[in-house]
């Protein structure tokens, strides 16, 4: 047998051999039993501050209150934007244990349909974890008490009582107030991954003054903290701190006027401006078609937003800021305001016979005038004066004049951009095409086309400035000091003035809007702005839409005093006096006499087909039925 | 020690250690009340249940050893043939296949090869002659004996038990004197063939194996476990939180606080003192069993004391040493306090076997 070594084994020494070896185990176990004593110790002492606060972070949450959103109301504290309580519901990709069933218990209890479904989809696919997706807001009590019963089986809902954000004027503030949105990825990295915004319910501006005003209308958020278990579920609340709401943010808009110039542009594309010739501030800035900031803030369907982004009237663009147009013979109170100040003499006359030559090339006038000093080449818009005194002081002087009226100016405002054009001149020339200026060039700008591009409230700031001598800045909200004078000679601003008015109210191109009030004048000065020179006939009624020339308008009333001023742009509306005088004229009524107005606004609309909620649906319905050939055409 | 006025079979009892296995059912029964949130949920089937084994054990202990000695290879054999039911029948439970229900409990044969391999390995070096002790033929026996269950459980797949399994038999070999440098010599092979070993581990068990090295690396997912069991421990402290007062077990961050993380919840309400209350407790009782094990004269007596103490040993210690991070989750509960029958029913026969060695021991003390 073999054996491994040693002595041979007796009962005696293996009994031996056991007592050591026991002692042995025996000994293993008392100094383990010791090591765990000592860990336990080391843990529960050592590290108990540690471990007490983990235990804490796990049981304590803090779950934030979102504070209610400033109101936004108008310069006499009327709301344009507001809060509504709301019942709504989100998923929290992170809890969300089965997608497919959850969403179709949903799907059942809030009757969802199959674009909202795939909507949640999209929105789940791109969320981050934490990210609450909306899922529908605006339920009747009745369905979120639904979903609320159902709650234990459906883990990742989140079922809250919130507030939503209502525009009672609806589109007619559209782009002025812009909207609110669930903040996305972006938002929330610009923030420093601020919890707030991931908050359930929660909303950033996303458009207009909601955007701009965001930290002034947010407000502080609240806190509660709350003692929640593993799953989530809310044991008692330990301790809150309200919520601060947000600041109401006073606008200079006056919001009845406002509303009033949206629907009195109608159905056409365009957009109108009023200030107070005064102190600068916005009273209406409206632009039309525009969208219903209220669809937008529930979030808009894929099918709405290419209706809009497809329409050739650009409800999503902001035309009374964004949009250029060439000014036309709206830029000549600019010019004569110069040529005042250069000295020419206002009743110098020049002979218009029908144009103006220079070279061998032809400018045309509209008509053949007859001799014309400067009240009566305002008056009836006659190029032959203005190609002729303009060329004369040069076009550095009547460059200079203009953006000293605030024209291709940008202003100090809240809002998310401005486009703020040309004013060309030789230096500008040079600089972007690396051309020589070209008296072709100055003949153009002296009639406001060329290089010449502009955008409305310009224009209204320009008629504001020869309306009140004052180097009005434009406000929209906020309170201002009166502006300072324009330091150029009374008489050339009396001179400018008279010449506006007899163009409303004496023999001018817009005799038909003078305003239906007794002793209240407006004066004005209309403009027509080529899109397209085609031939003699150019963008003329018989051209396409999309040809035709724009129709402007600036103006101020009353003439005696001026407290107001403006401008009119409808886009292709073919002249100023044809499409944007009377606009002018109506919204201008308004102000003085607001019952007078809307007797004249009323049948307006019902030949439209409604206000401008009504026809937006027809078109929204219009645009879901239209034939599928129609649609399957769309780009995609 | 004999209580004069008592009948004698009852003042014959060993009371220490009974009255150190009634607290500790006792406090298990108070821990269980506070995890189910202040009902009886747990606690009520668990008391009923300790009633029943700690019966059975009083019953155990008043056989005579010899028999225990006798039944050792037939038992060995019948449990062995259970495993291979088990494993072929499959009742599927947790992903492994590990228990046969008899009604009124799911009796997990790999619980009952805990103490009977103890026996078996015992009975096997009483018979063997002396002289044999440091040949081979002391050595493939046993390691036959113990290599085919704890084959068999670790196929189950069960790592905690095995390693037990394996453990308890191999106590008894270094208890019957195998030659020390076989044990060295073994241990160093392990550690050379550890690394083998893990990749033949399950994907679970080596994720948990993994996260025990380094638990923070994912607080969420593996290393939750030892996570919070340590966050329940740690903020514990010194005396607790309070009865019912421990949010880890009462908010379920701490998964399975009646089972195997029954020390965590615990100690997060009684804090250190309450834990080391406890782990003073099972050292009385083990070394009560270790004592038992040097007073007898009888060499199956005496190698089975030892190992079946042992085992409750290995019980405790891996379940300690999990439940603070010293050890991978294996799913060992805590004996006597972990909420569940048949680690229970293994205790409480290792301990009536020990009573009634404990009695032989007496009776022989007497005759002399």
């Amino acid at each position: 047998m073999k054996r491994f070594s040693g002595p041979p084994v007796t009962e005696s020494s293996q009994t031996n051999s056991f007592s050591r070896r026991a002692f042995f185990v025996g000994a293993v176990q008392t100094g383990l039993a010791a090591l765990l004593a000592g860990r336990m110790g080391y843990i529960a002492i050592a590290e108990n501050e540690l471990y007490s606060g983990l235990a804490e972070s796990n049981r304590v949450h803090l779950r934030l209150i979102p504070p209610r959103r400033g109101w936004i109301v108008d310069r006499h504290g009327q709301p344009m934007a507001v809060n509504r309580s709301d019942f709504r519901v989100d998923l929290i990709p992170d809890r969300l244990e089965d997608p497919d069933r959850v969403l179709a218990a949903l799907a059942s209890i809030l009757d969802l349909t199959a674009e909202d479904l795939a909507k949640i989809r999209a929105d789940l696919a791109a969320a981050a974890g934490f990210q609450p997706v909306p899922v529908a807001e605006q339920l009747s009590f009745e369905k979120f008490a639904a979903v609320n019963v159902r709650l234990p089986e459906l883990p990742g809902v989140s079922p809250l009582r919130a507030f939503s954000r209502y525009y009672p004027e609806g589109a007619a503030i559209g782009h002025l107030i812009g909207y609110v949105g669930a903040p996305n990825r972006q938002d929330y990295e610009a923030e420093d991954r601020n919890p707030l915004l991931i908050t359930p319910g929660f909303k950033v501006g996303k458009e207009g003054l909601e955007k701009v005003m965001e930290r002034r209308l947010r407000g502080r958020p609240g806190a509660a903290r709350v003692e929640v278990t593993a799953r989530g579920r809310l044991v008692r609340e330990l301790k809150t701190l309200s919520d601060v709401s947000g600041a109401p943010l006073r606008t200079t808009i006056d919001a009845g006027l406002q509303s009033y110039a949206a629907r009195r542009l109608g159905e056409e594309s365009g957009s109108c401006v009023i200030v107070d010739c005064n102190s600068g501030d916005i009273l209406a800035l409206a632009s039309m078609p525009a969208y219903d900031p209220n669809n937008f803030s529930d979030g808009i369907s894929h099918s709405e937003w290419d209706m809009m982004a497809q329409d050739e009237r650009h409800p999503l663009i902001n035309k009374a800021l964004n949009a250029l147009y060439p000014p036309g013979s709206t830029f000549k109170p600019a010019v004569a305001m110069a040529l005042m100040e250069a000295g020419v003499d206002p009743e110098e006359q020049v002979s218009c016979g029908g144009g103006y030559t220079l070279g061998n090339r032809r400018y045309g006038c509209l008509g053949v005038h007859g001799p014309m000093n400067l009240h009566r080449a305002i008056a009836k818009s006659c190029n032959t004066y203005f190609y002729t005194m303009a060329r004369r002081i040069g076009i550095e002087r009547f460059s200079a004049m203009a953006k000293r009226l605030g024209l291709g100016q940008r202003f100090d405002l809240p809002v998310v951009s401005q486009s703020y054009g040309t004013i060309p001149d030789p230096a500008w020339k040079q600089r972007r095409y690396n051309q020589e200026w070209t008296q072709s060039d100055t003949l153009n700008a002296a009639i406001g086309q060329g290089y010449v591009i502009l955008n409305p409230l310009q224009l209204a700031i320009m008629a504001a400035r020869v309306a009140s001598g004052r180097d009005v800045q434009p406000r929209l909200v906020g309170r201002g000091r009166a502006a300072a004078p324009l330091p150029f000679n009374p008489a050339s601003f009396a001179a400018v003035r008279s010449g506006m008015d007899e163009v409303v109210n004496g023999n001018g191109t817009a005799g038909r809007s003078r305003l239906p009030l007794d002793g209240i004048r407006m004066a004005g000065k209309t403009g027509t702005a080529q899109v397209r020179n085609i031939g003699a006939d150019r963008g003329r009624a018989g051209a396409a839409w999309r040809y035709r020339d724009h129709g402007l308008f600036v103006f101020f009333a009353p003439v005696d005093v001026p407290r107001y001023a403006g401008a009119v742009v409808i886009e292709h509306g073919l002249g100023g006096a044809r499409a944007a005088a009377p606009v002018a004229c109506d919204v201008m009524t308004y102000l003085f006499d607001k019952d007078k107005a809307m007797d004249r606004l009323l049948p307006l609309e019902q030949s439209w087909g409604g206000n401008i909620a009504e026809r937006m649906a027809r078109r929204a319905l219009d645009w879901g039925n239209r034939p599928p050939a129609a649609a399957a055409a769309e780009p995609a | 020690m004999a209580v004069a006025f008592l009948p004698r079979p009852i003042a014959e009892l060993p009371w220490r250690l009974l009255i150190l296995v009634v607290a500790i059912a006792g406090f298990s029964t108070l821990v269980l009340y506070s995890a189910a949130g202040g009902r009886m949920t747990w606690a009520m089937p668990q008391g009923v249940r300790f009633l029943v084994f700690f019966t059975m054990a009083l019953v155990l202990s008043r056989l005579p050893v010899e028999w225990f000695k006798q039944a050792a290879f037939p038992a060995y054999v019948a449990v062995l043939l259970l495993l291979i039911v088990v494993e072929a029948m499959g009742f599927v439970g947790g992903g492994a296949q590990r228990w046969v229900d008899l009604g009124f409990i799911n009796l997990q044969p790999s619980e009952l090869m805990k103490p009977v391999i103890v026996l078996a390995c015992a009975h096997f070096y009483s018979i063997l002659p002396a002289r044999e002790i440091r040949g081979w033929s002391a050595i493939w026996p046993a390691a036959l004996l113990i290599g085919f269950p704890a084959a068999l459980v670790l196929i189950q797949p069960d790592l905690g038990t095995a390693t037990m399994v394996a453990l308890g038999g191999i106590t008894i070999m270094f208890l019957a004197g195998v030659p020390l440098r076989l044990f060295v010599g073994g241990a160093a092979a392990m550690a050379v063939a550890l690394p083998v070993a893990f990749s033949f581990l399950h994907d679970y068990q080596r994720q948990r194996v993994l996260i025990f090295m380094n638990p923070e690396a994912d607080p969420l997912g593996a290393g939750y476990h030892i996570t919070q069991s340590k966050i329940a421990i740690g903020s514990g402290g010194l005396f607790g939180n309070g009865f019912l007062q421990g949010t880890q077990s009462h908010f379920a961050f701490l998964p399975e606080p009646h089972t195997d993380f029954i020390f965590a919840t615990m100690a997060e309400e009684w804090g250190l003192a309450g834990g080391l209350a406890l782990i003073l407790a099972f050292a009385l009782v083990l070394r009560w069993g270790m004592r038992v094990a040097t007073d007898s004269k009888d060499r199956f007596a005496r190698l089975a004391a030892a190992g079946l103490t042992t085992t409750i040993f290995f019980y405790v210690a891996i379940n300690l040493m999990m439940v603070m991070g010293l050890a991978p989750v294996v799913g060992i509960p805590l004996p006597l306090f972990s909420y569940g029958g048949s680690a229970m029913m293994t205790v409480m026969i290792c301990l009536g076997i020990l009573m009634a060695i404990d009695r032989q021991n007496r009776r022989e003390a007497r005759r002399m």
